[in-house]
């Protein structure tokens, strides 16, 4: 139903499949559209203020619980900063091992996106459960494959929600070979499920919209980047070292809204699966590459509906890199480096499965938080979404309300939007355009 | 349950999602789940919801804002059973560290307008506002325990879930004691069984996030503690975590920042 005159509302109540809380307002007069509002009600809980006075070993069992789906990233990003205030580099076996278990929440993170949350939109299913009568063979790869990721967290982190085994300087206790010997069998298998999903995906119906931000990611050295300290944007206008995270990038307090946009000093960015991809493809593991390859993704990729394909060849890298690093796996001597607290400041990076995070803190001479600042991705994302959707609104006027508010929360599902993610984002309210 | 195909409905209010997570990731059980009951409304998972009334709500998350508090209540009215999962539910969850602060003060820290933001002073487990019929523990919950819960009331009869401390579970599990043999602090004695014992087995001192448990003695196992090299402070903040609001927990002997409500807020 079209309507030429008049005034035109699409409201979207409660935000399904996402992590957190959200609504949708579209208004649409004369047909033009008028407002675009993403509210999100995630109530605030305050993570930066309390872990004040903490102690510097408490942020990554702390700063986990700001994200049930993601917490490796909320405990790697904290571990490197604070590792960094105390002057202190974690390698070798014990970085390995970080990158195995960051690969077992990519998996973990993608494939309940891919398959739970982003698939149906595009196939036209309310959800999984439903998008299983008709395709359970496939739900049933992407549960298996969501398990294995699951697992590499239960291996080396001791639970898959809120890992245990984390510290700053390593972990409490090292696997041995053979407790990751053992996982390769399903590895292998899933990084063959992974491939098999790129193609499924690649085949979705992909409307044509391509961004025209900036795409902000840690810029690999040697590897596609999971964890680092180098940042660069696909425009080539941001190069910047971690530390200089903050000089930037500013966040700022919109009239209208009660959520800090982060902008970069060059312009407004997104971050994510495009950002990483189009600046590392190159170091992609050699099936991810091929598979991307044969997915038509080019060396760049601004069409936010095509993350989901994006997401799924991260999935393969990850196989690719847990089948690497545990193939080249020795046990360290030690658990953990030992970090002493020495009065300073941190500052930790790294790509959270919905992109770059990052933390920095300052800490006294007995290791007491004196302050703490998060960035998590998608608080940066907030202004990519709502230009989206005033573009894909624009661009599709002649859709009757329901295509039209499905491809609305399409839009923003693209970002994989982790509203819990609440240190950051909360109450977004109208936008004029 | 009378219905044929019970109709169950999860909840979130404040939290990060990791509870009502646990249910998508019992990948073995969910398409039988699934199957077994009509989902009527999951927003995590899906976009059709179907209206009230409930056979089974299970809530996630801790209330924090004025809506909240309406929100549960008219949750309450349209279920039959309700049960409240994992830490922030019944406890109020880590941002139950505001009830021993000034929020005022958290809203300044974090945002540069603190007249848009609308909290309340405290963050409260639902059982503060409505009768919730069962609460099942941890931060994050247990799948196979949520699962245990799930069908339990599904087929009429309560959980059965231990109520002990994670001492239990871990001499189960043969690990040998981290406190005994390495002077480790460990809150495993007081901490609400569940989680299997995964820390200890990690060579780690279990750090609470299952909350108290049952019948123990915080204060008896506070001078235990105060044998090992910590400090004062140190204990506190073991004991201000995730649970933080939980009694038990939340008035910890000898500490000078009592919570506030409780009897031992005096400032």
């Amino acid at each position: 139903m079209t309507h030429r005159n008049g005034t035109r509302q699409l409201d979207v109540q409660a935000l399904a499949r996402v992590e957190g809380e959200g609504a949708l307002h579209v208004t649409i007069t004369d047909g033009e559209l008028t407002t675009v509002e993403l509210n999100i009600y995630e109530p605030p809980r305050f993570f930066e203020a309390f872990l004040r006075g903490r102690s510097y070993t408490e942020p990554p069992d702390i700063t986990a619980r700001i994200c049930g789906i993601c917490p490796v990233a909320y405990q790697m990003s904290s571990c490197l900063a604070i590792e960094d205030a105390c002057g202190v580099v974690v390698d070798g076996q014990l970085a390995a091992l970080r990158h195995i278990l960051y690969c077992g929440e990519w998996i973990e993170s993608h494939v309940l996106h891919i398959y739970m949350l982003h698939a149906p939109d595009f196939l036209g299913y309310a959800g999984a459960i439903a998008m299983a009568q008709d395709h359970r063979g496939i739900v049933e790869r992407g549960l298996r494959l969501k398990k294995l990721g699951n697992r590499l967290l239960e291996v080396i982190g001791g639970r898959a929600i809120h890992p245990i085994n984390v510290r700053v300087g390593g972990f409490y206790r090292v696997p041995t070979v053979s407790e990751l010997a053992e996982l390769v069998p399903e590895l292998e298998w899933a990084r063959q499920a992974a491939l098999d999903t790129v193609e499924w995906v690649a085949g979705f119906p992909m409307p044509d919209y391509e961004g025209d931000w900036d795409l902000l990611a840690l810029a690999g050295e040697d590897h596609y980047p999971f964890m680092g300290s180098r940042i660069g944007s696909v425009s080539g206008r941001a190069q910047f070292s971690v530390p200089q995270f903050s000089a930037h990038v500013h966040e700022e307090h919109v009239a209208h809204s009660t959520a800090l946009h982060g902008r970069l000093d060059t312009g407004e960015y997104a971050v994510g699966p495009l950002a990483r991809y189009s600046l590392n493809q190159a170091l992609l593991p050699p099936l991810a590459r091929a598979a991307a390859a044969d997915a038509g993704l080019r060396g760049e990729c601004r069409n936010p509906f095509k993350s989901i394909i994006v997401r799924a060849v991260e999935v393969v890298a990850a196989c690719e890199e847990a089948l690497r690093l545990i193939g080249e796996y020795s046990p360290p001597s030690e658990p953990a480096v030992p970090v002493m607290p020495r009065s300073g400041v941190g500052h930790g990076a790294s790509e959270a499965p919905r992109g770059l995070l990052y933390h920095r803190y300052e800490i006294d001479s007995e290791g007491i938080i004196t302050s703490a600042t998060i960035v998590p991705p998608t608080s940066q994302n907030q202004r990519a979404i709502e230009h989206d959707l005033a573009h894909v609104v624009e661009a599709n006027l002649d859709l009757d309300d329901e295509t039209l508010t499905a491809r609305c929360e399409q839009t923003i599902r693209n970002y994989d939007p982790c509203i819990s993610c609440s240190t950051h984002f909360l109450d977004l309210r109208v936008v004029r355009l | 349950m009378t219905a044929a195909v019970p109709k169950v409905a999860v909840w979130k209010f404040a939290s990060c999602d990791g509870c009502q997570l646990s249910l998508l990731d019992c990948e073995d059980e969910l398409l039988a789940v699934a199957g077994a009951v009509e989902l009527a409304h999951f927003l995590e998972a899906s976009s059709a919801t179907v209206a009230g009334p409930y056979d089974l709500s299970i809530v996630e998350g801790s209330v924090s804002t004025a809506s909240d508090i309406e929100r549960i209540a008219h949750i309450r009215e349209e279920s039959n059973v309700l049960i409240s999962i994992g830490a922030c539910a019944t406890a109020g969850g880590i941002q139950a560290l505001r009830n021993f602060a000034d929020v005022g003060e958290y809203v300044s820290v974090v945002y540069a307008r603190p007249d848009y933001i609308e909290t309340l002073s405290t963050s409260t487990p639902i059982s503060d506002h409505v009768a919730v019929d069962y609460e099942l523990r941890g931060c994050p919950v247990n799948k196979s325990q949520l699962l245990h819960v799930i069908s339990s009331f599904l087929l009429g009869r309560r959980p059965r879930l231990p109520s002990s401390s994670v001492c239990v579970e871990c001499k189960a599990r043969g690990t040998t004691c981290v406190m005994v043999a390495h002077g480790t602090a460990c809150l495993g004695p007081v901490t609400h069984a569940g989680c299997g014992a995964i820390c200890p087995a990690f060579d780690r001192g279990c750090y609470g996030c299952y909350g108290p448990a049952d019948t123990v003695s915080t204060t008896a196992f506070v001078q235990l503690l105060r044998s090992l090299p910590v400090s004062d402070r140190a204990i506190e903040r073991v004991f201000r975590t995730f649970n933080a609001n939980a009694p038990g927990f939340r008035d910890i002997p000898g500490s000078e920042h009592a919570a506030v409500g409780s009897p031992r807020a005096t400032s």
